[in-house]
Protein backbone atom coordinates (compact mmCIF):
# COMPACT_ATOMS: atom_id res chain seq x y z
CA UNK A 1 0.00 0.00 0.00
CA UNK A 2 1.17 3.38 -0.38
CA UNK A 3 1.71 6.42 1.71
CA UNK A 4 4.22 3.89 3.99
CA UNK A 5 6.71 6.46 3.94
CA UNK A 6 4.64 9.22 5.60
CA UNK A 7 6.28 9.30 9.58
CA UNK A 8 3.95 8.38 11.93
CA UNK A 9 4.50 9.37 15.59
CA UNK A 10 6.89 12.65 14.70
CA UNK A 11 3.89 14.18 12.67
CA UNK A 12 3.30 17.70 14.82
CA UNK A 13 7.30 18.04 14.03
CA UNK A 14 6.37 17.93 10.25
CA UNK A 15 3.29 20.58 11.07
CA UNK A 16 5.25 23.79 10.10
CA UNK A 17 6.49 22.92 6.64
CA UNK A 18 3.28 21.65 5.82
CA UNK A 19 0.81 22.96 7.60
CA UNK A 20 -0.82 25.25 4.83
CA UNK A 21 -1.06 22.15 2.54
CA UNK A 22 -2.88 20.22 4.89
CA UNK A 23 -5.28 22.49 5.94
CA UNK A 24 -6.35 22.88 2.63
CA UNK A 25 -6.65 19.40 2.43
CA UNK A 26 -8.93 19.41 5.07
CA UNK A 27 -11.04 22.45 4.03
CA UNK A 28 -11.89 21.24 1.06
CA UNK A 29 -13.96 18.15 0.79
CA UNK A 30 -13.52 18.47 -3.04
CA UNK A 31 -9.95 18.78 -3.15
CA UNK A 32 -9.55 15.92 -0.55
CA UNK A 33 -11.78 13.47 -2.57
CA UNK A 34 -10.02 14.22 -5.90
CA UNK A 35 -6.67 13.45 -4.27
CA UNK A 36 -8.25 10.29 -3.69
CA UNK A 37 -9.09 9.97 -6.98
CA UNK A 38 -6.20 11.39 -8.72
CA UNK A 39 -3.79 8.10 -9.01
CA UNK A 40 -7.06 6.52 -11.02
CA UNK A 41 -7.81 9.72 -12.79
CA UNK A 42 -3.99 9.38 -13.64
CA UNK A 43 -3.65 5.70 -14.99
CA UNK A 44 -6.68 6.73 -16.60
CA UNK A 45 -5.40 9.75 -18.74
CA UNK A 46 -2.01 8.15 -19.42
CA UNK A 47 -3.66 4.88 -20.30
CA UNK A 48 -6.88 5.84 -22.15
CA UNK A 49 -7.09 9.69 -23.05
CA UNK A 50 -3.50 10.20 -24.05
CA UNK A 51 -3.99 7.00 -26.23
CA UNK A 52 -7.17 7.73 -27.59
CA UNK A 53 -5.12 11.07 -28.49
CA UNK A 54 -2.63 9.76 -30.60
CA UNK A 55 -4.95 7.15 -32.41
CA UNK A 56 -7.02 10.23 -33.70
CA UNK A 57 -3.63 11.53 -34.40
CA UNK A 58 -2.31 8.82 -36.24
CA UNK A 59 -5.59 8.16 -38.47
CA UNK A 60 -4.38 10.74 -40.31
CA UNK A 61 -0.72 9.95 -40.83
CA UNK A 62 0.52 7.63 -43.45
CA UNK A 63 2.22 4.10 -43.34
CA UNK A 64 5.84 4.65 -45.00
CA UNK A 65 7.72 1.41 -45.12
CA UNK A 66 8.53 0.98 -41.21
CA UNK A 67 8.03 4.43 -40.44
CA UNK A 68 5.22 7.19 -40.54
CA UNK A 69 4.37 10.17 -42.63
CA UNK A 70 2.92 12.43 -39.75
CA UNK A 71 1.98 15.27 -42.13
CA UNK A 72 -2.18 14.72 -41.34
CA UNK A 73 -4.32 13.73 -44.74
CA UNK A 74 -7.63 12.19 -45.37
CA UNK A 75 -6.21 9.76 -47.56
CA UNK A 76 -6.92 6.68 -44.54
CA UNK A 77 -10.69 7.87 -44.52
CA UNK A 78 -11.00 7.99 -48.04
CA UNK A 79 -9.35 4.56 -48.39
CA UNK A 80 -11.88 3.34 -45.94
CA UNK A 81 -14.68 4.89 -47.82
CA UNK A 82 -13.50 3.84 -51.35
CA UNK A 83 -12.37 0.43 -50.75
CA UNK A 84 -16.15 -1.70 -50.08
CA UNK A 85 -14.50 -4.85 -48.06
CA UNK A 86 -13.89 -2.11 -45.27
CA UNK A 87 -17.74 -0.73 -45.39
CA UNK A 88 -18.72 -4.43 -46.23
CA UNK A 89 -16.91 -5.63 -42.80
CA UNK A 90 -18.31 -2.77 -40.81
CA UNK A 91 -21.80 -3.46 -41.48
CA UNK A 92 -21.55 -7.43 -40.87
CA UNK A 93 -19.99 -6.39 -37.45
CA UNK A 94 -22.60 -4.58 -36.82
CA UNK A 95 -25.16 -6.84 -37.84
CA UNK A 96 -23.58 -9.93 -36.11
CA UNK A 97 -23.27 -7.94 -32.47
CA UNK A 98 -27.15 -6.45 -33.15
CA UNK A 99 -28.07 -10.57 -33.50
CA UNK A 100 -26.04 -11.70 -30.68
CA UNK A 101 -27.17 -8.50 -28.69
CA UNK A 102 -30.90 -9.44 -29.14
CA UNK A 103 -30.19 -12.74 -28.88
CA UNK A 104 -28.77 -12.45 -25.62
CA UNK A 105 -31.07 -10.24 -24.24
CA UNK A 106 -34.41 -12.10 -25.39
CA UNK A 107 -32.76 -15.45 -23.85
CA UNK A 108 -31.50 -13.61 -20.73
CA UNK A 109 -34.62 -12.07 -19.82
CA UNK A 110 -36.84 -14.50 -18.30
CA UNK A 111 -33.59 -15.92 -16.53
CA UNK A 112 -33.13 -12.08 -14.67
CA UNK A 113 -37.10 -12.40 -14.46
CA UNK A 114 -36.73 -15.50 -12.68
CA UNK A 115 -34.25 -14.84 -10.34
CA UNK A 116 -35.78 -11.16 -9.44
CA UNK A 117 -39.02 -12.43 -8.47
CA UNK A 118 -38.96 -16.09 -8.32
CA UNK A 119 -35.95 -16.96 -6.07
CA UNK A 120 -36.31 -15.43 -2.56
CA UNK A 121 -33.37 -17.32 -0.44
CA UNK A 122 -29.87 -17.51 -1.58
CA UNK A 123 -30.54 -14.91 -4.54
CA UNK A 124 -26.64 -14.12 -4.64
CA UNK A 125 -25.66 -17.44 -4.68
CA UNK A 126 -28.06 -17.26 -7.97
CA UNK A 127 -26.32 -14.14 -9.14
CA UNK A 128 -22.77 -15.37 -8.31
CA UNK A 129 -23.65 -18.70 -10.39
CA UNK A 130 -24.86 -16.58 -13.60
CA UNK A 131 -21.85 -14.57 -13.66
CA UNK A 132 -19.29 -16.46 -12.56
CA UNK A 133 -18.31 -17.75 -15.95
CA UNK A 134 -18.15 -14.07 -17.19
CA UNK A 135 -14.76 -13.65 -15.09
CA UNK A 136 -13.19 -16.78 -16.49
CA UNK A 137 -11.04 -16.48 -19.73
CA UNK A 138 -12.69 -15.69 -22.72
CA UNK A 139 -10.63 -16.64 -24.63
CA UNK A 140 -11.10 -20.53 -23.11
CA UNK A 141 -14.84 -19.91 -23.43
CA UNK A 142 -14.21 -19.27 -27.10
CA UNK A 143 -11.93 -22.27 -27.17
CA UNK A 144 -14.70 -24.28 -25.14
CA UNK A 145 -17.22 -23.29 -28.83
CA UNK A 146 -14.72 -24.19 -31.34
CA UNK A 147 -14.47 -27.87 -29.48
CA UNK A 148 -18.34 -27.95 -28.97
CA UNK A 149 -18.95 -26.98 -32.75
CA UNK A 150 -15.54 -28.13 -34.37
CA UNK A 151 -15.68 -30.38 -37.81
CA UNK A 152 -14.96 -33.52 -35.71
CA UNK A 153 -16.23 -31.52 -32.41
CA UNK A 154 -19.15 -32.67 -29.54
CA UNK A 155 -22.23 -31.82 -31.93
CA UNK A 156 -20.91 -33.56 -35.06
CA UNK A 157 -19.37 -36.43 -33.33
CA UNK A 158 -22.13 -37.30 -30.96
CA UNK A 159 -24.59 -37.03 -33.91
CA UNK A 160 -22.54 -39.41 -35.63
CA UNK A 161 -21.51 -41.90 -33.27
CA UNK A 162 -25.56 -41.82 -32.67
CA UNK A 163 -25.81 -42.67 -36.50
CA UNK A 164 -28.24 -39.94 -37.03
CA UNK A 165 -26.16 -38.28 -39.25
CA UNK A 166 -22.74 -39.69 -42.08
CA UNK A 167 -20.97 -36.54 -42.12
CA UNK A 168 -19.94 -33.69 -40.34
CA UNK A 169 -22.09 -30.89 -40.75
CA UNK A 170 -19.91 -28.41 -41.48
CA UNK A 171 -22.13 -24.82 -41.17
CA UNK A 172 -21.82 -25.38 -37.29
CA UNK A 173 -18.05 -24.05 -37.32
CA UNK A 174 -16.92 -21.45 -39.12
CA UNK A 175 -19.76 -19.46 -40.06
CA UNK A 176 -22.30 -16.33 -38.99
CA UNK A 177 -24.00 -18.19 -36.52
CA UNK A 178 -21.30 -20.08 -35.00
CA UNK A 179 -19.60 -16.32 -34.29
CA UNK A 180 -23.15 -15.22 -32.69
CA UNK A 181 -23.83 -18.19 -31.04
CA UNK A 182 -20.44 -17.68 -29.06
CA UNK A 183 -20.82 -14.17 -28.34
CA UNK A 184 -24.32 -14.51 -27.20
CA UNK A 185 -23.34 -17.05 -24.82
CA UNK A 186 -20.05 -15.60 -23.59
CA UNK A 187 -21.74 -12.30 -22.99
CA UNK A 188 -25.39 -13.46 -21.30
CA UNK A 189 -23.73 -12.64 -17.24
CA UNK A 190 -23.28 -8.88 -18.69
CA UNK A 191 -26.58 -8.79 -19.69
CA UNK A 192 -28.81 -10.51 -17.07
CA UNK A 193 -27.01 -8.31 -14.40
CA UNK A 194 -28.70 -4.70 -15.29
CA UNK A 195 -32.03 -6.48 -16.49
CA UNK A 196 -31.89 -8.15 -12.76
CA UNK A 197 -31.25 -4.45 -10.89
CA UNK A 198 -34.31 -3.40 -13.10
CA UNK A 199 -36.50 -5.72 -12.04
CA UNK A 200 -35.77 -6.26 -8.45
CA UNK A 201 -36.34 -2.42 -8.12
CA UNK A 202 -39.80 -2.59 -9.49
CA UNK A 203 -42.24 -1.97 -6.49
CA UNK A 204 -44.03 -5.24 -5.82
CA UNK A 205 -46.98 -3.64 -4.65
CA UNK A 206 -47.66 -2.05 -8.61
CA UNK A 207 -48.11 -5.60 -9.11
CA UNK A 208 -50.88 -6.08 -6.41
CA UNK A 209 -52.74 -2.84 -7.38
CA UNK A 210 -52.97 -3.96 -11.18
CA UNK A 211 -54.17 -7.42 -9.82
CA UNK A 212 -56.77 -5.84 -7.80
CA UNK A 213 -58.04 -3.98 -10.52
CA UNK A 214 -58.69 -7.13 -12.86
CA UNK A 215 -55.47 -7.73 -14.25
CA UNK A 216 -54.34 -11.06 -15.46
CA UNK A 217 -50.84 -12.46 -15.28
CA UNK A 218 -49.94 -11.52 -18.82
CA UNK A 219 -51.66 -8.06 -19.04
CA UNK A 220 -49.42 -7.28 -15.65
CA UNK A 221 -46.26 -8.07 -16.96
CA UNK A 222 -46.99 -6.38 -20.22
CA UNK A 223 -48.42 -3.16 -18.37
CA UNK A 224 -46.14 -2.83 -15.25
CA UNK A 225 -42.70 -5.44 -15.26
CA UNK A 226 -41.83 -5.07 -18.74
CA UNK A 227 -42.29 -1.23 -18.69
CA UNK A 228 -40.32 -0.35 -15.70
CA UNK A 229 -37.85 -2.97 -16.67
CA UNK A 230 -36.66 -1.58 -19.97
CA UNK A 231 -33.93 0.86 -18.32
CA UNK A 232 -32.22 -2.57 -17.79
CA UNK A 233 -33.06 -4.19 -20.86
CA UNK A 234 -31.56 -0.92 -22.68
CA UNK A 235 -28.56 -0.81 -21.01
CA UNK A 236 -28.04 -4.95 -21.18
CA UNK A 237 -28.14 -4.07 -25.33
CA UNK A 238 -25.74 -1.38 -24.78
CA UNK A 239 -23.66 -3.42 -22.44
CA UNK A 240 -23.81 -6.45 -25.01
CA UNK A 241 -23.80 -4.62 -28.49
CA UNK A 242 -20.59 -2.18 -27.71
CA UNK A 243 -18.23 -4.43 -26.72
CA UNK A 244 -19.17 -7.01 -29.24
CA UNK A 245 -18.77 -5.11 -31.91
CA UNK A 246 -14.64 -4.98 -31.80
CA UNK A 247 -14.37 -8.81 -31.09
CA UNK A 248 -11.77 -10.49 -32.72
CA UNK A 249 -11.01 -13.70 -30.95
CA UNK A 250 -14.18 -15.07 -31.64
CA UNK A 251 -14.72 -14.37 -35.46
CA UNK A 252 -10.56 -16.12 -35.53
CA UNK A 253 -11.25 -18.80 -34.17
CA UNK A 254 -14.67 -19.66 -34.93
CA UNK A 255 -15.65 -17.04 -38.37
CA UNK A 256 -13.82 -18.68 -40.89
CA UNK A 257 -13.73 -16.25 -43.79
CA UNK A 258 -17.51 -15.36 -43.86
CA UNK A 259 -17.54 -14.52 -40.40
CA UNK A 260 -14.33 -12.77 -40.25
CA UNK A 261 -15.49 -8.88 -38.50
CA UNK A 262 -14.10 -5.62 -38.88
CA UNK A 263 -11.92 -5.93 -35.72
CA UNK A 264 -9.95 -8.95 -37.12
CA UNK A 265 -9.29 -6.20 -39.97
CA UNK A 266 -7.99 -3.70 -37.44
CA UNK A 267 -5.75 -6.53 -36.08
CA UNK A 268 -3.91 -7.03 -39.17
CA UNK A 269 -3.28 -4.16 -39.82
CA UNK A 270 -1.55 -4.06 -36.56
CA UNK A 271 0.08 -7.56 -37.72
CA UNK A 272 0.77 -9.39 -40.73
CA UNK A 273 -0.63 -6.10 -42.90
CA UNK A 274 2.02 -3.10 -41.06
CA UNK A 275 -0.08 -0.81 -41.81
CA UNK A 276 -0.92 1.04 -38.39
CA UNK A 277 -2.43 4.31 -39.53
CA UNK A 278 -4.76 2.41 -41.55
CA UNK A 279 -5.46 0.36 -38.28
CA UNK A 280 -6.09 3.44 -36.74
CA UNK A 281 -8.79 4.87 -39.29
CA UNK A 282 -10.66 1.73 -38.90
CA UNK A 283 -10.67 1.93 -34.63
CA UNK A 284 -11.62 5.45 -35.21
CA UNK A 285 -14.26 4.43 -37.68
CA UNK A 286 -15.53 1.52 -35.62
CA UNK A 287 -15.82 3.91 -32.36
CA UNK A 288 -17.91 6.45 -34.65
CA UNK A 289 -20.17 4.28 -35.91
CA UNK A 290 -20.79 2.02 -32.34
CA UNK A 291 -21.57 5.95 -31.09
CA UNK A 292 -23.69 6.59 -33.73
CA UNK A 293 -25.75 3.55 -33.17
CA UNK A 294 -25.82 3.35 -29.55
CA UNK A 295 -26.79 7.11 -29.70
CA UNK A 296 -29.75 6.83 -31.94
CA UNK A 297 -30.77 3.44 -30.07
CA UNK A 298 -30.94 5.25 -26.64
CA UNK A 299 -32.89 8.05 -28.39
CA UNK A 300 -35.52 5.30 -29.80
CA UNK A 301 -35.84 3.59 -27.20
CA UNK A 302 -36.12 6.75 -24.50
CA UNK A 303 -39.34 7.36 -27.23
CA UNK A 304 -40.38 3.80 -26.94
CA UNK A 305 -40.44 4.52 -22.94
CA UNK A 306 -42.14 7.43 -23.04
CA UNK A 307 -45.04 6.14 -25.31
CA UNK A 308 -46.34 3.41 -23.32
CA UNK A 309 -45.63 4.98 -19.79
CA UNK B 1 -42.82 -8.06 1.92
CA UNK B 2 -46.43 -9.23 2.41
CA UNK B 3 -46.64 -12.60 1.11
CA UNK B 4 -48.83 -12.54 -2.01
CA UNK B 5 -49.56 -15.98 -3.11
CA UNK B 6 -49.52 -15.59 -7.23
CA UNK B 7 -46.31 -13.49 -6.62
CA UNK B 8 -44.63 -16.43 -4.87
CA UNK B 9 -46.46 -19.26 -6.89
CA UNK B 10 -43.91 -21.29 -8.30
CA UNK B 11 -43.72 -20.96 -11.64
CA UNK B 12 -42.68 -24.27 -13.41
CA UNK B 13 -41.63 -23.86 -17.23
CA UNK B 14 -39.62 -20.66 -15.40
CA UNK B 15 -38.10 -23.19 -13.43
CA UNK B 16 -36.90 -25.76 -16.45
CA UNK B 17 -35.99 -22.60 -18.50
CA UNK B 18 -33.59 -21.36 -15.78
CA UNK B 19 -32.03 -24.64 -14.87
CA UNK B 20 -31.78 -25.20 -18.70
CA UNK B 21 -30.15 -21.89 -19.13
CA UNK B 22 -27.52 -22.79 -16.27
CA UNK B 23 -26.76 -26.10 -18.59
CA UNK B 24 -26.23 -23.89 -21.81
CA UNK B 25 -24.11 -22.01 -19.27
CA UNK B 26 -22.09 -24.30 -18.07
CA UNK B 27 -21.91 -27.23 -20.34
CA UNK B 28 -19.88 -26.06 -23.03
CA UNK B 29 -17.24 -25.06 -20.79
CA UNK B 30 -17.00 -28.41 -19.14
CA UNK B 31 -16.53 -29.88 -22.16
CA UNK B 32 -12.66 -28.75 -21.85
CA UNK B 33 -11.75 -30.72 -18.87
CA UNK B 34 -14.08 -34.14 -19.91
CA UNK B 35 -11.47 -34.41 -23.21
CA UNK B 36 -8.27 -33.55 -21.19
CA UNK B 37 -9.15 -36.59 -19.54
CA UNK B 38 -9.53 -38.32 -22.96
CA UNK B 39 -6.61 -40.53 -24.36
CA UNK B 40 -7.29 -40.07 -27.91
CA UNK B 41 -5.82 -37.06 -29.45
CA UNK B 42 -8.72 -35.83 -31.44
CA UNK B 43 -11.45 -33.90 -29.57
CA UNK B 44 -14.72 -35.85 -30.28
CA UNK B 45 -16.87 -38.93 -29.51
CA UNK B 46 -16.72 -41.46 -28.80
CA UNK B 47 -14.57 -41.11 -25.75
CA UNK B 48 -12.04 -43.80 -26.06
CA UNK B 49 -10.36 -44.02 -22.46
CA UNK B 50 -9.54 -42.58 -19.36
CA UNK B 51 -5.57 -41.00 -18.78
CA UNK B 52 -4.33 -38.22 -16.70
CA UNK B 53 -1.02 -38.43 -19.67
CA UNK B 54 -2.09 -34.39 -20.96
CA UNK B 55 -1.59 -33.28 -17.54
CA UNK B 56 1.76 -35.09 -16.58
CA UNK B 57 3.33 -34.03 -20.21
CA UNK B 58 2.10 -30.91 -18.95
CA UNK B 59 4.46 -30.67 -16.45
CA UNK B 60 7.73 -31.10 -18.11
CA UNK B 61 7.04 -28.10 -20.85
CA UNK B 62 9.29 -25.37 -19.49
CA UNK B 63 7.33 -23.11 -21.79
CA UNK B 64 4.32 -23.36 -19.51
CA UNK B 65 6.09 -22.97 -16.56
CA UNK B 66 7.48 -19.83 -17.46
CA UNK B 67 3.95 -18.43 -19.17
CA UNK B 68 2.61 -19.29 -15.84
CA UNK B 69 5.07 -17.66 -13.81
CA UNK B 70 4.55 -14.52 -16.19
CA UNK B 71 1.13 -14.55 -15.38
CA UNK B 72 1.68 -14.96 -12.24
CA UNK B 73 3.73 -11.58 -11.60
CA UNK B 74 1.12 -9.74 -14.07
CA UNK B 75 -1.74 -10.58 -12.00
CA UNK B 76 -0.19 -10.14 -8.65
CA UNK B 77 1.30 -6.99 -9.35
CA UNK B 78 -2.01 -5.97 -11.55
CA UNK B 79 -4.01 -6.60 -8.88
CA UNK B 80 -2.19 -4.68 -5.77
CA UNK B 81 -1.63 -1.76 -8.23
CA UNK B 82 -5.58 -1.93 -9.62
CA UNK B 83 -6.97 -2.80 -5.30
CA UNK B 84 -4.68 0.09 -3.88
CA UNK B 85 -5.68 2.69 -6.61
CA UNK B 86 -9.35 1.57 -6.04
CA UNK B 87 -9.91 1.45 -2.04
CA UNK B 88 -9.44 5.16 -2.36
CA UNK B 89 -11.19 5.77 -5.99
CA UNK B 90 -14.05 3.67 -4.11
CA UNK B 91 -14.24 6.00 -1.54
CA UNK B 92 -13.77 9.50 -3.20
CA UNK B 93 -16.86 8.46 -5.31
CA UNK B 94 -18.69 7.16 -2.51
CA UNK B 95 -18.10 9.39 0.57
CA UNK B 96 -17.41 12.87 -1.04
CA UNK B 97 -19.56 15.42 -3.29
CA UNK B 98 -17.10 16.19 -6.60
CA UNK B 99 -18.14 18.54 -9.15
CA UNK B 100 -18.36 16.33 -12.48
CA UNK B 101 -18.02 13.15 -10.40
CA UNK B 102 -20.79 11.29 -13.06
CA UNK B 103 -19.08 11.63 -16.18
CA UNK B 104 -15.81 11.25 -14.10
CA UNK B 105 -16.90 7.64 -13.04
CA UNK B 106 -18.25 6.97 -16.54
CA UNK B 107 -14.87 7.63 -17.86
CA UNK B 108 -13.07 5.28 -15.36
CA UNK B 109 -15.72 2.62 -15.98
CA UNK B 110 -14.96 3.19 -19.77
CA UNK B 111 -13.03 -0.21 -20.16
CA UNK B 112 -15.79 -2.30 -18.97
CA UNK B 113 -17.72 -1.55 -21.75
CA UNK B 114 -15.16 -0.43 -25.17
CA UNK B 115 -14.34 -2.93 -27.29
CA UNK B 116 -10.51 -4.16 -25.69
CA UNK B 117 -8.76 -3.91 -29.46
CA UNK B 118 -9.36 -0.19 -29.12
CA UNK B 119 -7.49 0.20 -26.18
CA UNK B 120 -5.26 -2.41 -27.33
CA UNK B 121 -3.77 -0.96 -30.02
CA UNK B 122 -4.01 2.81 -28.71
CA UNK B 123 -2.10 1.41 -25.79
CA UNK B 124 0.27 0.11 -28.53
CA UNK B 125 0.59 3.63 -30.41
CA UNK B 126 1.30 5.70 -27.17
CA UNK B 127 4.03 3.03 -26.06
CA UNK B 128 5.97 2.65 -29.37
CA UNK B 129 5.74 6.12 -29.88
CA UNK B 130 7.62 6.82 -26.65
CA UNK B 131 10.15 4.05 -27.39
CA UNK B 132 9.08 2.05 -24.79
CA UNK B 133 10.01 -1.83 -25.81
CA UNK B 134 7.51 -4.16 -25.19
CA UNK B 135 7.46 -6.53 -21.93
CA UNK B 136 6.02 -7.56 -19.17
CA UNK B 137 5.43 -4.33 -17.93
CA UNK B 138 3.94 -2.77 -20.75
CA UNK B 139 0.89 -5.67 -20.32
CA UNK B 140 0.65 -4.71 -16.46
CA UNK B 141 0.03 -1.33 -17.47
CA UNK B 142 -2.85 -2.37 -19.75
CA UNK B 143 -4.03 -5.03 -17.65
CA UNK B 144 -4.23 -2.05 -14.61
CA UNK B 145 -6.76 -0.35 -17.03
CA UNK B 146 -8.99 -3.02 -17.51
CA UNK B 147 -8.90 -4.20 -13.68
CA UNK B 148 -9.31 -0.81 -11.84
CA UNK B 149 -13.17 -0.42 -13.24
CA UNK B 150 -13.66 -4.17 -11.76
CA UNK B 151 -11.85 -3.24 -8.71
CA UNK B 152 -13.75 -0.05 -7.86
CA UNK B 153 -17.18 -1.24 -8.85
CA UNK B 154 -16.79 -4.42 -6.11
CA UNK B 155 -15.25 -2.12 -3.39
CA UNK B 156 -18.28 0.67 -3.89
CA UNK B 157 -20.78 -1.42 -2.40
CA UNK B 158 -17.93 -1.95 0.60
CA UNK B 159 -18.21 1.80 1.16
CA UNK B 160 -22.14 2.64 0.67
CA UNK B 161 -22.32 -0.62 3.18
CA UNK B 162 -21.29 0.95 6.27
CA UNK B 163 -22.27 4.48 8.03
CA UNK B 164 -19.52 7.22 7.73
CA UNK B 165 -20.66 8.63 10.81
CA UNK B 166 -18.76 5.88 12.74
CA UNK B 167 -15.87 7.34 10.38
CA UNK B 168 -16.65 11.05 11.72
CA UNK B 169 -16.70 9.73 15.10
CA UNK B 170 -13.37 8.42 15.47
CA UNK B 171 -12.34 12.10 13.91
CA UNK B 172 -13.69 13.51 16.67
CA UNK B 173 -12.03 11.25 19.28
CA UNK B 174 -8.91 12.60 18.06
CA UNK B 175 -7.81 10.37 15.40
CA UNK B 176 -6.05 11.88 12.29
CA UNK B 177 -7.58 11.07 8.97
CA UNK B 178 -4.53 8.08 8.18
CA UNK B 179 -4.91 6.11 11.86
CA UNK B 180 -8.95 6.36 11.08
CA UNK B 181 -8.18 4.98 8.05
CA UNK B 182 -6.45 2.15 9.06
CA UNK B 183 -8.34 1.40 12.45
CA UNK B 184 -11.78 1.93 10.94
CA UNK B 185 -12.26 1.90 7.36
CA UNK B 186 -10.08 -1.04 6.11
CA UNK B 187 -11.54 -3.37 8.48
CA UNK B 188 -14.95 -2.40 7.72
CA UNK B 189 -14.30 -2.47 3.78
CA UNK B 190 -11.68 -5.39 3.91
CA UNK B 191 -13.91 -8.46 2.13
CA UNK B 192 -14.23 -5.82 -0.37
CA UNK B 193 -10.60 -5.27 -0.93
CA UNK B 194 -9.82 -9.00 -0.22
CA UNK B 195 -12.82 -9.48 -3.03
CA UNK B 196 -11.33 -6.95 -5.40
CA UNK B 197 -7.70 -8.72 -5.07
CA UNK B 198 -9.11 -12.33 -6.28
CA UNK B 199 -11.09 -10.99 -8.85
CA UNK B 200 -8.77 -8.08 -10.89
CA UNK B 201 -6.03 -11.07 -10.37
CA UNK B 202 -8.14 -13.27 -12.03
CA UNK B 203 -9.22 -10.62 -14.62
CA UNK B 204 -5.45 -10.13 -15.42
CA UNK B 205 -4.27 -13.96 -15.04
CA UNK B 206 -7.34 -14.58 -17.91
CA UNK B 207 -7.03 -11.39 -19.83
CA UNK B 208 -6.20 -11.99 -23.48
CA UNK B 209 -6.44 -8.70 -25.74
CA UNK B 210 -4.49 -6.45 -24.25
CA UNK B 211 -1.51 -9.17 -23.92
CA UNK B 212 -1.95 -10.14 -27.54
CA UNK B 213 -0.93 -6.35 -28.37
CA UNK B 214 1.43 -5.37 -25.47
CA UNK B 215 3.48 -8.40 -24.67
CA UNK B 216 6.69 -8.76 -26.32
CA UNK B 217 8.88 -11.74 -25.97
CA UNK B 218 7.85 -12.98 -22.74
CA UNK B 219 3.82 -14.56 -23.72
CA UNK B 220 1.71 -14.85 -20.18
CA UNK B 221 -0.70 -18.10 -20.38
CA UNK B 222 -3.79 -17.23 -22.28
CA UNK B 223 -1.05 -15.92 -25.09
CA UNK B 224 1.04 -19.49 -24.68
CA UNK B 225 -2.07 -20.92 -25.66
CA UNK B 226 -3.11 -18.78 -28.26
CA UNK B 227 0.19 -19.88 -29.75
CA UNK B 228 -0.62 -23.47 -29.60
CA UNK B 229 -3.72 -23.39 -30.31
CA UNK B 230 -2.67 -23.92 -34.62
CA UNK B 231 -1.26 -27.55 -33.88
CA UNK B 232 -3.69 -29.86 -33.59
CA UNK B 233 -1.36 -32.05 -31.82
CA UNK B 234 -0.79 -29.82 -29.19
CA UNK B 235 -4.84 -29.82 -28.44
CA UNK B 236 -5.15 -32.21 -25.35
CA UNK B 237 -2.49 -30.79 -23.47
CA UNK B 238 -4.03 -27.46 -24.03
CA UNK B 239 -7.07 -28.83 -23.13
CA UNK B 240 -5.64 -29.76 -19.82
CA UNK B 241 -3.99 -26.69 -19.42
CA UNK B 242 -7.20 -24.68 -19.99
CA UNK B 243 -8.78 -26.82 -17.40
CA UNK B 244 -6.31 -26.40 -14.72
CA UNK B 245 -6.73 -22.06 -15.67
CA UNK B 246 -10.56 -22.67 -15.17
CA UNK B 247 -11.00 -24.77 -12.33
CA UNK B 248 -8.43 -22.07 -10.49
CA UNK B 249 -10.20 -19.36 -12.06
CA UNK B 250 -13.73 -20.56 -10.63
CA UNK B 251 -12.19 -21.51 -7.21
CA UNK B 252 -10.71 -17.51 -7.36
CA UNK B 253 -14.14 -15.86 -8.31
CA UNK B 254 -16.44 -18.14 -6.23
CA UNK B 255 -14.54 -17.26 -3.01
CA UNK B 256 -14.08 -13.47 -4.41
CA UNK B 257 -17.84 -12.82 -4.16
CA UNK B 258 -18.21 -15.53 -1.62
CA UNK B 259 -16.16 -12.90 0.80
CA UNK B 260 -18.28 -10.10 -0.50
CA UNK B 261 -21.70 -10.93 -0.96
CA UNK B 262 -23.25 -9.51 2.20
CA UNK B 263 -21.73 -5.66 0.55
CA UNK B 264 -23.78 -7.25 -2.73
CA UNK B 265 -26.75 -7.98 -0.59
CA UNK B 266 -26.65 -5.06 1.01
CA UNK B 267 -26.18 -2.95 -2.15
CA UNK B 268 -29.51 -4.59 -4.21
CA UNK B 269 -31.46 -3.91 -0.80
CA UNK B 270 -30.27 -0.11 -0.70
CA UNK B 271 -31.07 -0.12 -4.57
Amino acid sequence: MRGQDIPMPNQTALLPNTGRFRTLLQRSETTRGFALLSPTLLIMTVGILIPIGILVAMSFWTQVGFGFDTTMTTKNYQLAMDRPIYGALLRRSLWMSGMATIATVILSYPMAYFVAFHIHRNKMMWIVLITLPFWTSYLLRVFAWKVVLGYQGVINSALMALGLIDAPLEFLLYSQSAVVITLAHAWAAFAILPMYVSLEKIDKSLLEAATDLGDGPVARFLRITLPLSLPGVISACLLIFIPTTGDYITPTLLGGPDGAMIGNLIQKQFGAVNNWPMGATLSIILILSIGAISLSFMAFANFVRKRIS
Amino acid sequence: MSGHSYIKRPNRPLQIYAALFLVVLYVPVLFLPLFSFNTSIYVKFPLTGFTFQWYIELMDREPVWAALMNSLRVGVTTSLISTGFGIFAAKAITRYRLPGKGPLVGFIMLPLVVPGIIFGVALLILISRMGIPLSLYTVTIGHVIVCLPFAIATMIPRFEGFDPSIEEASADLGENAWWTFWRITFPMVFPGILASLLLTFTVSFDEFIMAFFLSGTDPTLPMYIWSQLRFPKEFPSILALASIILVVSFAMVFLGQWINRDAQATDSKSE
